[in-house]
This record gives C-alpha cells, sequence and structure tokens, in this order.
C-alpha cells in the first residue's frame, strides 16, 4: 500500500525565504510586524499599544506605524474557527483591569459538563477525567472574538492590514527583516491581468510570526533557521458547524468512540464536541487525527454520520445549520514544539509552533499568552541600549517559566501512554472499564502524518448522504463558510499531481471543502489529481497527509463569522 | 477638475431582513457595494496621474467608514460620509435627496455612480440624483472617456450599444463591464488613514430630518414572506419520450 | 386607479414587456380606463396597437428630437401627462431607458417608486406591490404612501394580451424639455451582432455542466440554444476544465441570471450554481443521477441520458418553429 510521503510535493522553504527586493524608499517600514491577526497576533498587538503608551519614547523611534499586522482573510475572524471553550486565564492577564471579561463578547462560563462514550445508538455517559473539567472556562467563538480583539488593537493604535497574504520571509545577513506580501491579480497560470498588483516588501525591527495551524512562514522559518523539533508535528482534523436550535443546550458536551472506530489499526483518534452559544444557537464538530490511515475517512462525513446519533439528532431537532467551518489543530505537543522560539529579528507564536494542550483541547489562550510575551520581548529589544539578540531570548525564558510550559510539559506524557485523543489517564481508564477493556489504542505515534500507510475498510458505507436538512454535502458546506473566492485565481495547493488511485482517494475523502477530485487514469496504476483552489477554506489538512497549502491571494478562503 | 463617486456599504454575505423593522439588518459585517467599485476605479483611470481630485461620497451608518476608507486605498484624495440617523430607511426619493444636498456642496463636473446595489438590487439611483441636479444623466456605461468637457460614453442596452455625448457637469452610472477594479496596494491602504474624512450629518448638508429616512419616505414595505414555491415539479424518467415531453411543457408554458 | 404606462417600442414595434405590463394594468383597473404613453420618432403610428393592447387612451409626444432613446426627455414629457391627466398610478417595464425614466420622474414628482417588482395587486383600495429580495430567498410586499405612485416591474414579469380592444382615444402629450434634459446627444449607434444574445439579457440560456461528458459535446447546449434563441451558460466546474469560457460561468463566482427559461444539462446543482440561476422563470433540468440537487428546484426534472434526448429535443424544438 502507498503512503502520501511518497508523493512528495513540489516545495521547497527556500523558495519563501528572499532579501528584500524593492528599492529602498520603496520599502514599506513599520516598527513591529505580525503575521496574522488572530488571537495570538492580536494579543502581541494590544499587549505592545499598552506598552508603547506608556514609553511613549520608544513609540516615537517606531516611525508612523509602530505595530501593523498583516491578514490573509478578507478581515480579523474571517478565518478563525475553534470550538471554543477557552480558559480565561490569559485574557484576564491580557487586560488587566481595563476590560472585564463580561466585556468581551462571549456565551459565558460553562455550566456543567458531560462526557459520553457513544456507539451507534447508545450514548454512555462517564465521569469526566482531570483532563476535562472545564468549571471556570468560558465559551466563545473565536471569530467573534477575533474581531472583538482586532478593534482593540486598532484603538491601542495598531494599524490592521487584511487581505493581506505574508508570501516571503525576508532575510537579510541572516537576519529576519520582515515579509514580502503576496501579489494579486494573477491569472489561474500566475499571469498578470488588468489589475495587477504586486506584493511589496515591508520591513520591520520585529517580526512575530502568528499564523496560526500550518503557517506558511512558520513552517519556512523553521527550516531556514534549523528550528525544527526531532518529534515531527502532527495534526488534528476539526469539522464543525453551528446550530441554531430551538432547545437551548445547558451545558457543554464531549464524546469519544462512534462515529470513530477504536481498534488500533485503524488509528481512528479524535471525539466531538457540542456546546451551547447563547441560548438559541450551538456548535459541534469533530475532531480526527490526522494519522488515519483509511483511504474513505472523511471528517467532514464523520460529522454528518455523527448528527444521526439519536441522542444528537435530539439536540438538532427543529434546528437549522447556520455556519461551518474547518481547520487542523497541531497535536503534537510538547515533543513537537520547535527548538527555539525565537531567531534573529523573528519571533514565534500559538498554534503556529504547536502550543496546544490536545488532551484537555485547549490553544488559544496559549496562543494570547505566547502573543503577549512576544509583546514584551519585542519591546524589550526596541529600547534603547537593548541588544535584540539578548532581548528576543528573553521570549524563550518567558514561556518557559510560563503556564504554557508547565501545561504542555504536564501532559507530554500521556500521548506516550494512549497515543492522541481527548482523553487521559482516568478517562480512558474508566472507558476501559465500562467497555469491559475491549478499548485498544495501540502505540504512541512516532511518524509524520504522512508516512501513515493506508488501508481501505470501505468506510463510506455509514456516511449518510445529504439530505439538506440534518446532514449536508461538502459543496453546500462551503458556501456556508463564506467562501467566494474567484475562480481563476492561481493554485496555491502543492501537491504531486500524478499518484496512485490510493493516495489520491485519500486527498478526496480528507479534503472537507471537497478542493480534490480524481481525473485521468495513467494506466500505470496512478492517476492525475485535479485540484480547485477556489473551494479551499486553508484548513491546512493536505500540508499533513502529503502535500503542501501556502497562502492565496489575500482576501480568499472563507469568511467564518460565527465559528 | 472634481469628480465625485457616490457608494453603498453594503451587507457581506447572505443579508438577512430584520423581521422587526423590515429591513435589511445592517449590523452585521459590511463591504464597499462591489459594483461601485468599478466606479471609483473609472473615477481614477479619469483622474491618471492629473491632479483631478476624487472625492468617494456615502450616506450610511458610522460603519460605512470601512468602505470609504477602502476607496481612499484605491486612490481617492477624500471621502464623506453622510451618517445621521434619522437618514436610515431612506427610500429612493430621500436618499437621491440627501446625496443630492452633499453632491450640490461638492460641486464636482463628473458624478459617478455603480451599476446597482447588490443589497436591494436597485438600478435607479442616479437618475433621480440627476434629476435633483439638473444634470444630464447617461447610465449603463461600458466605456468612458472626456474630451475636454464633454463626456464621451458608450452605453450597453438591450439591443446593442449607443455612443452618447453630453456636455459636463454630468452624472453617470457605469456597468460593472467597464473596468476591473484595481487592489489597493499597501502603501495604499496604509495612505488611506491620512487622507481627509469628513463626517457630516443631515442637519449639516441642509436636509430636513422629515424629509430623510422612513419619514421622508414615500413607499414603505409592509411585510415579508417566503417566496412562492415552485409548485408542483415535474418528473419525467428514461430517454425514450423526454424530448417530446420536454417540448409539450416548453409548450405549456408557451417558451416555444 | 387612473394608471398610465409607459410603452416603449423599438423600431416600429412596441416592446413586448411594456404590453404585458399595460396588460396588467388594464386587469387592475377591472373595467376602468388604462393610458399609455409613446413617447418617439414616429410612434404615432403605434397608438391604434397599443389600444388592442389594452390602453383606452394614448397620449403621444411625437417628434424627431424624441428619436433617440434618451431618459430625460421622457422625463419631462411624463411629468406633464402625469399632472395634466392627474394619473395616481404609472407603471413602467424594466429596461435600461426605464428605469432611468421612472427614477427620473420619481424625483421629479417627488413620488415613491418601488421597483423589481415582480407583481402587483389591489388590496383594500391600496396598490401592493411584491418584490423578491436578498437573491430572491425572501419574498417582500411594499406599498406606496402618496399618489403618484411609481412601478417599476422585472422584465418579463407579465403576458403581453390583445384586448381585442378598439381604437385608443389620442391624445397628445405636451413636449417641454428642461435644460438639462437636451444635454446628452446620441452621437451613434451599434445594433448587436445576431450572434445571439448575451447571457445576461437572454431570455433563454441552455446551461452545461460535467454531465456533458467532454467538452465537445457542449454543442449539444449550443445547438439547442440556437434552436431556442438563447444564449450558452456552463458551470465552475466545466470551466475550470477548461471547457468553455469563463465569460459563460453562472454561479455564485460567475454571472447571476434569471431569464426566462433555464435549461440545465448535465448540471447537478451545487449550492454555488443553484445561486446563480435560482430566480429564472422556469426550470428544466436534465440529468443522469435522479438524485442530483438540481432536481429539487427545478420545475420539469428528467432523469436520463442528455447525450440522447438533447439531440431530439433540438430538432422537434426546430420543426415546431418552421411550422
Amino acid at each position: 500500500m502507498s503512503r502520501p510521503s511518497n508523493f512528495p510535493p513540489p516545495f521547497a522553504a527556500g523558495e519563501f525565504v528572499a532579501e528584500p527586493t524593492d528599492p529602498v524608499d520603496e520599502r514599506i517600514e513599520v516598527g513591529v510586524l505580525i503575521v496574522g491577526a488572530g488571537p495570538a497576533g492580536l494579543a502581541c498587538a494590544i499587549r505592545l499599544g499598552q506598552l508603547l503608551e506608556e514609553h511613549p519614547d520608544v513609540a516615537e523611534r517606531l516611525g508612523d506605524v509602530p505595530v501593523a499586522l498583516v491578514e490573509k482573510g478578507k478581515q480579523p475572524g474571517s478565518h478563525l474557527v475553534s470550538g471554543a471553550v477557552v480558559n480565561p486565564r490569559a485574557l484576564r492577564r491580557l487586560f488587566g483591569n481595563r476590560y472585564r471579561l463580561e466585556d468581551i463578547p462571549s456565551y459565558g462560563p460553562v455550566h456543567g459538563e458531560a462526557v459520553y462514550v457513544l456507539s451507534k445508538r447508545t450514548a454512555l455517559r462517564i465521569p469526566p477525567p482531570p483532563t476535562m473539567r472545564n468549571h471556570g472556562n468560558w465559551i466563545f467563538s473565536l471569530s467573534q472574538l477575533g474581531r472583538w480583539l482586532a478593534e482593540r488593537a486598532e484603538e491601542d493604535g495598531a494599524m490592521i492590514l487584511p487581505e493581506t497574504s505574508a508570501e516571503k520571509l525576508l532575510v537579510s545577513h541572516g537576519r529576519v527583516v520582515g515579509v514580502r506580501t503576496g501579489d494579486k491579480g494573477q491569472n489561474r497560470d500566475g499571469g498578470p491581468m488588468g489589475n495587477y498588483e504586486p506584493g511589496a516588501d515591508l520591513v520591520a525591527k520585529v517580526t512575530v510570526l502568528a499564523e496560526g495551524t500550518q503557517g506558511h512562514l512558520t513552517g519556512v522559518a523553521l527550516d531556514r533557521f534549523g528550528l525544527t523539533a526531532d518529534e515531527p508535528q502532527v495534526w488534528e482534523l476539526a469539522v464543525k458547524e453551528v446550530w441554531r436550535v430551538p432547545k437551548a443546550l445547558r451545558g457543554i458536551i464531549h464524546t469519544m468512540g462512534w462515529p470513530l472506530r477504536t481498534r488500533a489499526r485503524y488509528r481512528e483518534f479524535g471525539g466531538s464536541f457540542i456546546y451551547p452559544l447563547g441560548d438559541d444557537m450551538l456548535t459541534i464538530g469533530m475532531v480526527v487525527g490526522l494519522d488515519y490511515r483509511d483511504v474513505e475517512l472523511s471528517a467532514h462525513d464523520l460529522l454528518q454520520e455523527l448528527k444521526t446519533h439519536p441522542k444528537i439528532r435530539k439536540l438538532l431537532a427543529g434546528g437549522e445549520r447556520i455556519g461551518w467551518g474547518a481547520k487542523t489543530i497541531p497535536s503534537g505537543g510538547w515533543y513537537s514544539l520547535p527548538k527555539q522560539l525565537h531567531a534573529p529579528g523573528l519571533l514565534l507564536c500559538g498554534d503556529g509552533i504547536g502550543m496546544v494542550n490536545i488532551p484537555r483541547l485547549k490553544g488559544v489562550h496559549y496562543a494570547i499568552e505566547s502573543g503577549r510575551l512576544a509583546a514584551e520581548s519585542a519591546f524589550a529589544s526596541l529600547r534603547r541600549g537593548a541588544t535584540p539578540a539578548t532581548a528576543l531570548a528573553s521570549y524563550d525564558e518567558a514561556v518557559a517559566q510560563s503556564f504554557i510550559t508547565r501545561d504542555l510539559r504536564e501532559v507530554r506524557d500521556m500521548r506516550q501512554v494512549f497515543g492522541r485523543g481527548f482523553f487521559v489517564g482516568g478517562a480512558l481508564a474508566s472507558a476501559m472499564t465500562v467497555s469491559k477493556g475491549r478499548l485498544d489504542l495501540g502505540k504512541m505515534r512516532a511518524e509524520p502524518d504522512a508516512e501513515q500507510p493506508l488501508l481501505r475498510s470501505d468506510r463510506a458505507a455509514s456516511y449518510p448522504g445529504p439530505d439538506g436538512t440534518l446532514t449536508f454535502d461538502k459543496l453546500s458546506s462551503v458556501f456556508l463558510s463564506g467562501n467566494k473566492t474567484r475562480d481563476d485565481q492561481p493554485n496555491h495547493i502543492r501537491i504531486e499531481r500524478k499518484v496512485t488511485k490510493d493516495v489520491a482517494e485519500l486527498w478526496v475523502n480528507m479534503c472537507p471543502a471537497h478542493v480534490y477530485e480524481i481525473g485521468t487514469e495513467g494506466g500505470d496504476g496512478t492517476v492525475t489529481v485535479n485540484v480547485a483552489p477556489s473551494n479551499c477554506v486553508q484548513c491546512g489538512a493536505i500540508t499533513a497527509k502529503g502535500g503542501r497549502l501556502t497562502p492565496p491571494e489575500g482576501g480568499s478562503g472563507p469568511e467564518y463569522t460565527l465559528t | 477638475m472634481k469628480i465625485a463617486v457616490c457608494v453603498k456599504h453594503v451587507p457581506e454575505g447572505a443579508g438577512r431582513i430584520d423581521p422587526g423593522t423590515k429591513r435589511l439588518d445592517r449590523a452585521g459585517e459590511g463591504a464597499l457595494n462591489h459594483f461601485d467599485a468599478n466606479a471609483v476605479e473609472e473615477a481614477l483611470r479619469l483622474k491618471g496621474d492629473g491632479d483631478a481630485e476624487v472625492v468617494v461620497v456615502s450616506v450610511g451608518p458610522e460603519r460605512a467608514a470601512d468602505s470609504l476608507r477602502k476607496t481612499l486605498a484605491m486612490g481617492a484624495d477624500r471621502a464623506v460620509l453622510v451618517t445621521d440617523e434619522a437618514a436610515a430607511g431612506s427610500d429612493l426619493v430621500a436618499t437621491s435627496l440627501v446625496l443630492a444636498k452633499t453632491l450640490e456642496r461638492e460641486s464636482a463636473e463628473l458624478v459617478l455612480f455603480g451599476q446597482q446595489a447588490s443589497d436591494a438590487d436597485g438600478a435607479v439611483l442616479w437618475a433621480a440624483v440627476a434629476e435633483r441636479l439638473r444634470r444630464p444623466v447617461v447610465s449603463q456605461a461600458a466605456q468612458l472617456s472626456l474630451e475636454g468637457e464633454t463626456l464621451r460614453v458608450k452605453r450597453q442596452t438591450e439591443h446593442g450599444y449607443d455612443v452618447i455625448e453630453a456636455p459636463l457637469p454630468a452624472v453617470v452610472a457605469v456597468s460593472d463591464a467597464i473596468n476591473e477594479p484595481r487592489y489597493p496596494s499597501l502603501k495604499g491602504i496604509m495612505g488611506a488613514k491620512k487622507k481627509p474624512f469628513e463626517t457630516l450629518s443631515l442637519a449639516e448638508i441642509g436636509v430636513d430630518a422629515s424629509h430623510a429616512g422612513d419619514a421622508g419616505s414615500k413607499t414603505e414595505v409592509l411585510s415579508l414572506s417566503e417566496p412562492p414555491s415552485r409548485g408542483d415539479a415535474r418528473r419525467i424518467e428514461g430517454d425514450g419520450n423526454a424530448a417530446q415531453a420536454i417540448v409539450d411543457f416548453l409548450a405549456e408554458k408557451r417558451l416555444v | 386607479m387612473k394608471a398610465l404606462v409607459f410603452v416603449e417600442h423599438h423600431g416600429d414595434e412596441l416592446e413586448k414587456g411594456s404590453l404585458g405590463v399595460l396588460a396588467k394594468a388594464a386587469a387592475l383597473a377591472e373595467g376602468g380606463d388604462v393610458a399609455a404613453v409613446l413617447v418617439g420618432g414616429g410612434v404615432r403610428s403605434l397608438a391604434t396597437e397599443a389600444g388592442s393592447y389594452g390602453a383606452a387612451t394614448v397620449h403621444v409626444a411625437e417628434d424627431d428630437s424624441l428619436e433617440p432613446p434618451l431618459p430625460q426627455p421622457r422625463v419631462d414629457v411624463l411629468a406633464r401627462v402625469v399632472q395634466d391627466g392627474g394619473y395616481d398610478t404609472v407603471l413602467f417595464a424594466n429596461s435600461v431607458l426605464a428605469a432611468d425614466v421612472a427614477s427620473g420622474l420619481a424625483a421629479r414628482l417627488e413620488a415613491g417608486l418601488n421597483w423589481d417588482l415582480v407583481d402587483v395587486e389591489s388590496r383594500e383600495g391600496s396598490l401592493v406591490g411584491k418584490r423578491p429580495a436578498l437573491q430572491d430567498s425572501v419574498l417582500v410586499e411594499v406599498g406606496w404612501r402618496t399618489t403618484p405612485q411609481l412601478a417599476l416591474f422585472r422584465a418579463g414579469s407579465f403576458d403581453a394580451a390583445p384586448t381585442g380592444g378598439g381604437e385608443p382615444q389620442v391624445e397628445d402629450a405636451a413636449i417641454e424639455l428642461s435644460e438639462h434634459s437636451t444635454g446628452a446627444r446620441i452621437v451613434g449607434q451599434e445594433e448587436e451582432a445576431a450572434s445571439g444574445p448575451s447571457i445576461e439579457d437572454a431570455d433563454v440560456i441552455v446551461a452545461g455542466g460535467r454531465g456533458l461528458g467532454a467538452p465537445e459535446n457542449f454543442t449539444l447546449a449550443e445547438e439547442l440554444a440556437r434552436a431556442l434563441g438563447g444564449a450558452v451558460g456552463a458551470t465552475r466546474a466545466v470551466v475550470d476544465a477548461g471547457w468553455y469560457p469563463y465569460s459563460a460561468q453562472i454561479g455564485q463566482t460567475g454571472k447571476i441570471v434569471s431569464p426566462k427559461l433555464y435549461v440545465a444539462l448535465g448540471i447537478s446543482g451545487a449550492i454555488q450554481h443553484k445561486v446563480g440561476m435560482q430566480s429564472s422563470n422556469v426550470i428544466v433540468a436534465i440529468n443522469k443521477d435522479p438524485n442530483a440537487p438540481i432536481f429539487e428546484f427545478s420545475d420539469l426534472g428528467v432523469v436520463g441520458d442528455v447525450h440522447e434526448i438533447v439531440p431530439k429535443l433540438t430538432e422537434l424544438v426546430n420543426s415546431r418553429k418552421s411550422a
């Protein structure tokens, strides 16, 4: 059986590292450049704004634009999708007295939680394990939180540049000096159209990469500066929906088991989450490790299957699907964090470098905290008399002392014993007891997702067809994500196009947005994979499973608002 | 020379009508009406490297400032936003009055509009404004050029093209076929913040609240409902008689 | 209700759309009188025809200077006719010209204009208009608070129906043009080549999707379109695959159309395509797959092979035409 890693994509990180090429007086200069207006990037901008207000002397020396954020989405929040049940500690730290939690748009604190092990028709409630206690946490729409944080960042003086992709890392004399933004107005072949607008060199004294999962320049930087961890990064794929429902859901729910198969050889790790969003909405999502092996596995379809469970069907009865989104989550944890979180002129934050606690399914507060700490180090490096190298290194030190490190270290070995999954320690123990030991989770994952051998098992037989009321197809889901990307853009997805049928089918089923299709058969056992890049919601799954996602034209992709 | 472009900030994505006010829910995210981007682009092309002033005008909620800033980022020189609670819910008569008063203040030689507004699917505003300004109006401009004080427009109609000349000052509505709007450059986006941006109330443009908004409107929305379903859909299976059956169906509907 | 209908003509033919609105106005008037107004070069000779489609009175503004189809002089003429005749309702069938006339007239008379209407009814003595909104996902009922009431109807909303009415009363309308109305002049005209209507204006569109099987099979769509006098459209999938040019793409990221007849060949009906054509009057879909989503919103769904059905269909349509 083939594996995706047999067909590496036509991608070399070096292609995306360059010296600035614009004439010096045409380069756009800013003080601190942040790539990504997600929770990490915005927290960084907000903290910088606070510090610069207290220290106008430093602000003055940063020029007209002391803090700039580039965001590839239509606006902040357009590419943010998460559950999300968030630990509020990082928000409290960021805002201090300025804003209380109640001032931040949210769906309130968690009021009780339940954990179920599902089979096709039953739901067995088990006590929430220690890692799954969410008392004190708050429910947010990450997209909505992003919009709110963006307003605060702008109030604090940051300039946000939406619809702008960061395509290349600008490195000069071994130091990161900024990014080159992506071109716009190119046609399918990459040639210029009538309104072609070339990208620009955006140079800064400090660059902070807060790109989120599968961050493009983050990957490039880790490669360029040799910072990649020895343990490969691995990912989960999460697909979720937002529903308007007549009957409010009281507490949060997590499930494991069905429709994922528990036998070790399938390596189907993950589970689902169902969170209330106020009194009249809820969000339901399916999370699956991308180290799965079945070519027919489709996270989107597993979500549709999940909804047919009698207990879940009841929760959604009389409701209407109003949102959909998909994104990968890095799940390598502690062992996959980069060797160093900084490089000359550069700081790295959040999901982009894998600051996610998969057993607790938490990452937003680490992103915010890392952004806040990055701001402090960046600021320190800009003070008169500072040694930038030392100041930036202080970021690593600060993260090492923070709850980010403490938490990630705490759960680092759970993966050892149980592979990945939501439930570790007591949860698995109780689940194992209840199932009379039939749960067998197999060995810890050490290979990259793309190296998993593939198998077939008629998995798709159980997927429900779309009925337009409870279950839906991929294309209508892409539509609901707000994606209206123009069709004649260059293809931003790098894959080897002639692959075995297995790998092709793997990609076709994996992709929640129906980007890939099987084209002509090669006769030598290979097929050509056709790509419809305008469907892409930039979830990043392809990068995990043998290809490479690069950022498309700024402004493309989903326009999430509720996710 | 001064060119004024009228733009609208419209709700993004699938709009929603607020069942309470029966008006379009404008609370969500919005964006520049993409047809207006053609008008802004045409103004910028006419300006070229010259020193004409391109001023962009809009009537809307405060949030409409976002769209105006985008036009400044594209290269417009100045923006004017008329925002006033009393102007919300204006129909054609009221909107055209508010716009006309704002444009009178500007005394632009050329006023440009986009082809239609994507939210109200309205393709009518410019003629009403031109009437109030007492100026010649040409719509559906697929091509536009200026020769001294004379405008030359290629107007697209159902039958073909008309070539129309009109003296300045004039009002023109451009079709979306006229150009491909430029992307704002990064420099443009950053420079937009520094460009002059005026916010005006109805009083400041000399319009009485009773002539604007719902109060000044001569039409109203009475109710909303589901559109009638398509009725009984008919189904034919099999190739045999399908072609004849289709023709019979079309004949019944008087389509052949 | 005292209604006046703006009747357009092209060459020496009255426009079917205007005649449809005239028929609707006559129906609304329920025996009362409906008037029409004709403005142009040699329009007097068309008055009789207007009468036979429902106009009891025809106001004629005939002058060579009015021959060019420019809106503003028509605003001047209509304003006088409305005021002198005491009309409380003025109806228009949408066209590039009519939209500008209706809008200019609304400003001139400070009158309410409801546009994009698909129907209108009299309810308890008041006129109630109906228009779709938000990509036809909602039907809105609209009204007028003052008179005169101006109504602009979507093209093709009503069928023209000769009433067998006798000669109408013909009245000369006053022609007093404002200064600004005479600014614009037509200096040249080009009729569209007979290569068929553009997608945006076509009354009939035959669109092809992947179910056609191969790019060569687009000739099936082209021939059927020619037979029906329509334009050819394409789905995103086939445009992406290079089977047909982007200018023919119908859908969310292509063109949005609402022709009288939309024939979908081998199109599954994904929502990205649906939003581009769902407000077509009549939708006929031919697809091999009985579960294709397009059948959920077509008026006539044909489960079958396009390669078998379409050539026969084209033949039948052509022979009807020549019969």
